[in-house]
């Protein structure tokens, strides 16, 4: 039984139970994932890129990709959070955009789909 | 008998942070397929139970043993990975080198290497926002299966990429180990 077949369960807005804080943090996860994916194919194809990425030398570009798509999760995780945490908000578009997001993420860190993006 | 400092990081990252996260991956994910059943949230989600102690320390602990693995590989072990060897070095020494020197090994590091240190950062994150949920918003997860499915999903995906990294860290150490630094004696030579 679901919430909206569930008479005893309460989804006022504003309750502390509201989604939107759940769709904030798993929408901003899968925007993490998916800049963690594009800036590893981009950094790859671009050694400009690449160098502006290398915030620490012995780790080289790694270090940038990962810290930027860290930076870029946890921004977008405090900027949703903000907006929708007391708000009950269309949860089905939030984790489906989420998990589209996750699976381009997964998808262009494997290195060959990274490398036919690329046109290798 | 004896390790040595690089080959112990690489232990602490793999088998101590990266096999306790993996692990700890398992154990949550089973957790939540056991907390998934629509007729125990309802009950929970009327009268919410108290959350506790040890299950936030259990997934605090969970999202620690990740960020602890990635970073421990990102900027202790792959710099020692990653080295140029000098010409002339011996090669075993230097892990990239000695992989990308054969075409038979060059996958373990075109292939293995730039695709696990990448999507082992997908883990983490994902490990961190199932924590979160299941410690700050369990309302929301006994309250909705929405919420219930797509937590599960991340879950699955953390310990989908936590496996990949783990199992392709363990060949690539494997087929070129990082080796060096002091030698450590664990125990006297048997005689």
């Amino acid at each position: 039984m679901t919430e909206s077949q569930n008479p005893n369960v309460s989804r006022v807005a504003g309750a502390p139970h509201a989604d939107g804080a759940v769709a904030a943090a798993l929408l901003a996860c899968g925007i993490g994932c998916f800049v963690l994916g594009v800036l590893t194919v981009a950094g790859d194809g671009s050694k400009r890129l690449a160098s502006a990425l290398n915030f620490y030398n012995p780790t080289g570009p790694l270090a940038g990709v990962t810290t930027v798509a860290i930076a870029v999760w946890l921004i977008a995780w405090a900027i949703l959070a903000a907006r929708w945490r007391t708000k009950d908000v269309a949860f089905r578009n939030a984790s489906a955009t989420a998990f589209v997001l996750l699976a381009l993420g997964l998808l262009l860190t494997f290195p060959p789909f990274g490398d036919l993006v690329l046109g290798r | 008998m004896g390790v040595t400092t690089r080959e112990f990081v690489t232990l602490l990252h793999g088998m101590f942070f990266g096999g306790f996260f993996l692990m700890a991956l398992c154990g949550a994910f089973m957790l939540l397929l056991d907390w998934s059943d629509a007729k125990r949230c309802d009950a929970h989600a009327v009268t919410p139970p108290p959350i506790p102690a040890w299950q936030k320390f259990y997934f605090v602990a969970l999202a620690a043993c990740g960020w602890a693995a990635v970073l421990t590989g990102a900027y202790i072990i792959y710099p020692w990975y990653r080295a140029i060897a000098p010409a002339g070095a011996d090669l075993t020494l230097y892990p990239k080198a000695l992989l990308t020197a054969s075409p038979n090994t060059s996958g373990w590091h075109s292939l293995g290497m730039e695709w696990k240190e990448h999507v082992a950062w997908i883990a983490p994150m994902a490990a961190t926002m199932v924590a979160w949920v299941m410690t700050k918003h369990r309302a929301a997860w006994n309250a909705s299966c929405q919420v219930r499915n797509a937590v599960m999903g991340f879950a699955a995906a953390a310990l989908l990429t936590a496996a990949l990294a783990g199992a392709w860290g363990a060949m690539i150490d494997k087929a070129a180990p990082v080796e060096g630094g002091r030698t450590m004696r664990l125990m006297e030579n048997a005689r």
